[in-house]
């Protein structure tokens, strides 16, 4: 009643747009979180990420022990050990080389895992959109020299080039993640300037050009926001990426020192132990497993859902049994 | 005649074009290195462990020329570098160049035995996933595949040491010598272009099933493996080329860890003792051959893809 409260003559024009806008924003989140609560992996897989997000985020809260307590009673004890006197729980995954619990260090480890995973794929995401919104949107000369920069850098071992930089700035999380980003940032230029191609004839550009806008303006506040559905899939992707490249430079001894820790410096450091303590390389690879593959599972899901070639199938399964065939 | 000329000039040309955009990739890679130890870091830190004296430092700079003005310092590395000098290596004072070319046939057996593992069963794997799609073998391969694209593969390594070489002493921990030394870093190094590659067959084979001529073949009375192995495939192996470029330099970096942990004596193993002892020419060295051994693969995917795909001739 409301609504059509709202439509009688008088009232502000604004208002009527906005109200409907509100209310088919609602409805899409409602056909979304329906399609996710039918396809259960995906829907653990969110869980798991926001549990594990909530975890890092209040690690000191919710870890069992201290991470960097050390104790040389408590060596490499296996899971369930009953972790000392004064303790209530016991060590659920056991204790390192130093005696430190295991949970607790995978609870810290998380939040530079995923801080790096996730400020490397914002950062170079920002910069590679930018980057591909100009080259898609001028074309033309700064199109081409910017694509053929691009190519190139695209030919690079990126690791490699990674691991030349750190050994020659050093190691440390910024500088990891300032690494990421720069060895990154062209996929989500390539990605960005194709589809910006796409968009720039359709007629809503023409109309915008038409009334005025400026190149910003149609750039920022037309082309852009149809690009945000297949850009946020590409970030989770890339979260998954970089969070499995910090790992693979910490093991190899250029990215995460201690006293920091991340899973791939727990497995870097639990390798030598690899004969007599099992749980010190299982678990930290086990929670960067269970991660990528969550914003993995996430990220195909959503490209299903926005792209709408495949939604159908998607958005019928939980209505009808026939969708699934 | 004339046609097969004409098609074989276009092939050639487009080679050619290849060809140029390989070296611009390692002329700007090695613009790259130097810009990372010149300009980033000073060779001379580099290359001295950090207690060294400023006496010790000094006599460094001096013996590499590095108080000449920037612009010298880099046509003499350019000039240097193409003539595939590298300088010598600090540690076993000899040219760097001919310690990394002895370490790459070891390199290149690692990666052809991953390929040789991985390419057959992403196809299997892709094709069983197409063939019915979103049946419930389509769900489990899809979820396989994603897992091979989350999993660390140094971490994959390290359980595989556990399972097979501590726990049931089938097969050598790390190491070099006959076949059953590289059975385990391989399968480690194949887990994610199988994962990768079996999506890609997956939606290529999908696509391809879609189109006319497969319901022609199929109208023709023609058994889904007549249809699937004779016709989609060839088809679908284009797109699946495409990304193969990819997989390749995703897999030669990962070689660089995997040959860590398995003690795998290639280039990548070589690059991170050179790390370790701060000998700075023979990680450049390294750097660069391992670019080149990229950039080698991808202009041999390109001659395939413009073998089987006639439509790349005539553009």
């Amino acid at each position: 009643m409301s609504s059509a409260g709202k439509l009688l003559p008088g009232d502000p024009a604004s208002a009527k747009p906005e109200t409907l806008n509100k209310r088919a924003r609602q409805s899409a989140f409602r056909v979304y979180a329906g399609a996710l609560w039918h396809d259960k992996v995906t829907l653990a897989a969110c869980v798991f990420l926001f549990l594990l997000a909530l975890a890092a985020i209040f690690a000191p809260l919710v870890a069992p022990f201290d991470p960097e307590e050390q104790s040389l009673m408590l060596r490499n004890q296996p899971p369930m050990t009953e972790g000392g006197s004064e303790a209530v729980i016991p060590h659920v995954l056991g204790t390192d080389q130093l005696g430190r619990d295991l949970v607790s260090r995978l609870i810290h480890g998380a939040r530079i895992s995923l801080a790096v995973g996730f400020a490397g794929a914002i950062f170079s995401g920002i910069f590679g959109v930018l980057v591909g919104l100009i080259a898609g949107y001028y074309r033309g000369i700064v199109d081409d020299i910017i694509m053929r920069a691009v190519d190139t850098l695209m030919g690079f071992p990126s690791l490699l080039t990674a691991l030349l930089v750190l050994y020659a700035l050093g190691p440390g999380v910024w500088k990891i993640i300032l690494v990421l980003s720069v060895t990154r940032w062209m996929v989500f230029a390539r990605v960005t300037r194709s589809l910006v191609l796409s968009h720039r004839e359709e007629v809503f550009v023409d109309a915008a050009r038409t009334i005025g806008c400026s190149d910003r303006r149609i750039l920022v506040r037309h082309i852009l926001p149809n690009l945000l559905s297949p850009i946020i899939v590409l970030v989770t992707l890339e979260v998954a990426t970089m969070m499995l490249t910090e790992a693979s430079l910490s093991f190899l001894g250029l990215g995460i020192r201690p006293p920091q820790s991340s899973w791939g410096l727990m497995l870097a450091q639990g390798r030598a132990y690899v004969t007599t303590a099992w749980w010190l390389v299982t678990f930290p690879g086990l929670a960067i497993l269970f991660t990528a593959l969550s914003l993995n599972l996430v990220a195909t899901w959503a490209r299903a859902v926005t792209d709408p070639v495949t939604r159908w199938r998607y958005l019928s399964a939980g209505t009808s049994k026939s969708g699934d065939e | 005649m004339v046609v097969m000329v004409k098609g074989r000039s276009v092939i050639a040309r487009y080679l050619i074009r290849r060809l140029g955009h390989s070296i611009v990739i390692l002329l700007g890679l090695i613009i790259v290195v130097f810009f990372v130890t010149h300009m980033l870091g000073d060779p001379a830190s580099l290359m001295l462990r950090p207690e060294a004296t400023d006496e010790q430092v000094q006599a460094l700079r001096e013996s590499l020329n590095l108080d000449d003005p920037l612009r010298v310092q880099f046509t003499r590395y350019m000039g240097d570098i193409l003539r595939g000098d590298f300088g010598e290596s600090l540690w076993q004072r000899v040219p760097a160049l001919p310690i990394v070319i002895d370490r790459i046939p070891a390199t290149l057996y690692l990666a052809g035995v991953t390929l040789l593992i991985a390419v057959p069963l992403a196809v299997i794997l892709g094709i069983v996933s197409a063939v019915k799609p979103r049946s419930i073998t389509d769900r489990i391969v899809t979820v396989v595949s994603l897992t091979g694209v989350s999993v660390a593969d140094f971490w994959l390594g390290l359980m595989l040491i556990l399972l097979f070489a501590v726990q049931l002493g089938w097969l050598p921990t790390s190491g070099f010598g006959g076949p059953r030394y590289v059975i385990l870093p391989a399968l480690a190094l194949a887990v994610r272009p199988i994962g990768r590659l079996s999506q890609v067959v997956r939606s290529a084979m999908l696509d391809e099933m879609s189109k006319a001529y497969v319901t022609t073949a199929r109208a023709k009375g023609l058994k889904q493996r007549v249809v699937i192995f004779s016709h989609t495939l060839k088809n679908a192996a284009i797109p699946v080329l495409t990304l193969a470029g990819d997989e390749a330099s995703v897999m030669l970096n990962g070689a660089v860890v995997i040959e860590t942990l398995f003690g795998w004596p290639g280039v990548g193993v070589l690059l991170i003792e050179a790390i370790e002892k701060r000998d700075l020419p023979v990680i450049e060295a390294s750097v660069m051959a391992i670019a080149v051994m990229i950039v080698t693969m991808n202009l041999l995917i390109d001659l395939t893809y413009s073998l089987i795909d006639p439509r790349v001739r005539y553009t």
